[in-house]
């Protein structure tokens, strides 16, 4: 079985984020980059799946060259070989173009499933998933908390508000999984080692088959047309529990008529 | 005046808060036409008049068979057909997914987790854990946008609500993925987490499983309940009530964290509250920063107090 994952690279939430005055995205330079936290569990189910079911797993992301640091992470996690996706005309493409472009370069690779995180922590659209699905007409098995894949036929239960649903399917289909999944392991000193040895191909605009005209900030489907910081809340009350900080929190909540 | 389609958020008929909200944002906009799927149209009807829907497309419940592609084959095509000018639904996980599968069929720009939004269709974000507010508008087609629970106030006005079948089939292709179950975990008759007006949460300063001294905060004050990561992780709360960055965003009125310290990634779900209390051993916990109130002791000895305080008020 042959499984393609997702891999994003995003700038590390424990790090000031900034967005580029130029042009109002964001500030790769500015922070560190790691791989997005959920895509770490879509590479585990990857690997998991491989396990289970024989095959290989590729890692494909798109993004700037300093996303290579990403992939070799990916890399030394246990996947078997990536694929970077990675042009000048890609820059400040959203989450639509991205799905496209994905898209794209999916149909160049060989896959029976991909596995993907359900959002990122920097741009938390949240739609990536189910607008790849569309793209690729494949079927959407989003926001799974747990897989199964049985021949050739998958079932995910797909998390919901009340508790989750059980979707079925057949492969080839696209799958994003969310936290609970799994615990994702962490690379070995033998993996990191093997992993700087594993291939790494290159794949740009015209190689993925990708429309210029469909990507990039300039033909983006969305302009953030300005931002700013968030006013700083007013500075509130804090008060020591002298024995009686629940009935003050009780006069608080009836002042603004909460109760 | 153009129509807005506004995906109805209902269970079993019961028309969720964010629709009304939903609702009051579109007239902004154009004149409202509610799209519902799904049985209960009939009685859910009278709440979507009350914010002034003029037309209530209905779908049948065969629609919600299949994971989000049919919704989005629905709105793609209704709003082809009525020549709509926005496409308004609810940000909730579901909802985000159906609004980008819908502008891509329509070829458009999507905007999601959105905190407000005016009648020109500038939308509003709030991003980087709150420290940042952008604006933003679609570019291309018709502007589909998925839109926080709480970010608008509902206001009612009246409407015709005029019911009207829809014809759309169901593509093959719609139907690749299946729902063939649905399984509903405990979680009492609280409020929806991400639409509720006031939310508790309690994070490890909790101190184990039993949460009842959140619960029992949260019944008090009709509240739904929620919990840090550390919280989840430790097995002491289901993981659907997660708030923060990997968990629910919410964005009530009134936000109570019981024993969370507010790391940057709790706060990423928080942060829109519009009233923040918090309780913390901690004088120095980063929560207290953000908070309108905030006490600075045991919540074991705090929240019980609030809790009879509460009741007394009652
Ligand atoms: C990529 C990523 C994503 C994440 N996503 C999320 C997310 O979605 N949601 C989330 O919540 N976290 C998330 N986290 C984790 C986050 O960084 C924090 O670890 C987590 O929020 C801590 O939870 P906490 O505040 O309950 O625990 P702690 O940080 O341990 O804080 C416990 C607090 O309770 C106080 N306390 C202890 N005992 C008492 C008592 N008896 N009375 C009163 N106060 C008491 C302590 O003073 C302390 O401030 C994420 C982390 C990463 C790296
Ligand atoms: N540039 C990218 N390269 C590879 N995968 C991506 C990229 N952007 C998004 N994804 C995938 O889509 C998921 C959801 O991302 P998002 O919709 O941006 O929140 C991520 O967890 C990744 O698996």
């Amino acid at each position: 079985m042959n499984i393609v994952v997702l891999v994003k690279q995003v700038p590390d939430t424990a790090t000031e984020r900034k967005l580029r005055a130029a042009d109002n995205t964001l500030d790769r330079e500015a922070s560190d980059g790691v791989i997005n936290e959920l895509c770490e569990y879509a590479i585990e189910e990857a690997l998991q799946l491989k396990e289970k079911h024989g095959g290989e797993v590729t890692v494909l992301t798109m993004g700037p060259d300093k996303a290579t640091d990403s992939i070799r992470k990916a890399l030394s996690m246990g996947a078997d070989k990536a694929v970077h996706l990675n042009d000048d005309a890609l820059h400040g493409s959203d989450a639509l173009q991205t799905a496209y472009a994905l898209a794209q370069a999916l149909r160049t690779l060989e896959f029976d499933i991909v596995v993907m995180g359900s959002e990122s922590t920097d741009a938390r659209t949240g739609v990536v998933g189910a607008a790849l699905a569309e793209y690729l007409g494949l079927p959407q098995l989003t926001l799974a908390g747990k897989v199964d894949v049985d021949g050739g036929a998958i079932k995910i239960q797909r998390q919901t508000d009340y508790g989750y649903d059980v979707v079925e399917a057949a492969l080839p289909a696209v799958v994003s999984v969310v936290e609970k999944i799994n615990e994702p392991r962490y690379p070995s000193f033998k993996l990191i080692m093997q992993a700087k040895k594993k291939p790494v191909t290159k794949l740009d605009l015209a190689g993925a088959g990708i429309d210029a005209a469909k990507v990039g900030l300039a033909n983006a489907t969305t302009t953030t047309v300005d931002f700013a910081a968030a006013p700083p809340r007013a500075a509130g009350v804090i008060v020591k529990d002298e024995g009686g900080g629940g009935a003050q929190i009780a006069e608080f909540l009836a002042e603004k008529k909460f109760v | 005046m153009a129509e807005v389609l506004v995906l109805v958020d209902h269970v079993d008929g019961d028309v969720k808060k964010v629709t009304a909200e939903l609702l009051t944002a579109a007239r902004r906009i154009g004149e409202p036409a509610a799209v519902w799927v799904g049985d209960g149209a009939a009685a859910g009807k009278e709440r979507l008049a009350e914010y002034g829907a003029a037309k209530v497309y209905v779908a049948p419940a065969e629609f919600d068979d299949y994971v989000v592609a049919p919704k989005a084959e629905l709105l793609a095509s209704l709003a082809q057909e009525k020549g709509a000018a926005a496409i308004l639904v609810s940000a909730s996980t579901e909802g985000k997914e159906i609004a980008g599968r819908t502008a891509v069929k329509l070829g458009s720009g999507v905007l999601t987790d959105v905190v407000g939004i005016d009648g020109e269709l500038v939308a509003e974000h709030s991003v980087f854990g709150g420290s940042t507010l952008t604006h933003a508008k679609v570019a291309a087609g018709v502007p589909v946008i998925a839109v926080r629970p709480n970010s608008v106030s509902a206001e009612p006005a009246e409407g015709a609500a005029a019911e009207e079948a829809v014809s759309v089939q169901i593509s093959d292709d719609a139907k690749a993925a299946k729902v063939v179950e649905r399984v509903a975990q405990a979680k009492g008759d609280r409020p929806e987490l991400a639409e509720a007006a006031i939310v508790v949460s309690g994070g490890r300063g909790v101190g184990s499983e039993d949460f009842s001294v959140v619960e029992a905060l949260a019944d008090s004050l009709g509240a739904a309940v929620g919990a840090s990561r550390a919280a989840v992780d430790s097995g002491w709360y289901p993981n659907q009530f997660q708030v923060g960055q990997t968990g629910k965003t919410v964005s009530p009125n009134l936000y109570i964290a019981l024993g969370i310290s507010g790391a940057i990634q709790h706060r990423a779900g928080m942060q829109t509250s519009k009233t923040i209390v918090a309780v913390n051993k901690d004088p120095e916990a980063p929560l207290l920063e953000i908070s309108d109130f905030a006490v600075v002791g045991d919540l074991h000895k705090v929240a019980p107090q609030l809790t009879e305080e509460i009741a007394k008020r009652r």
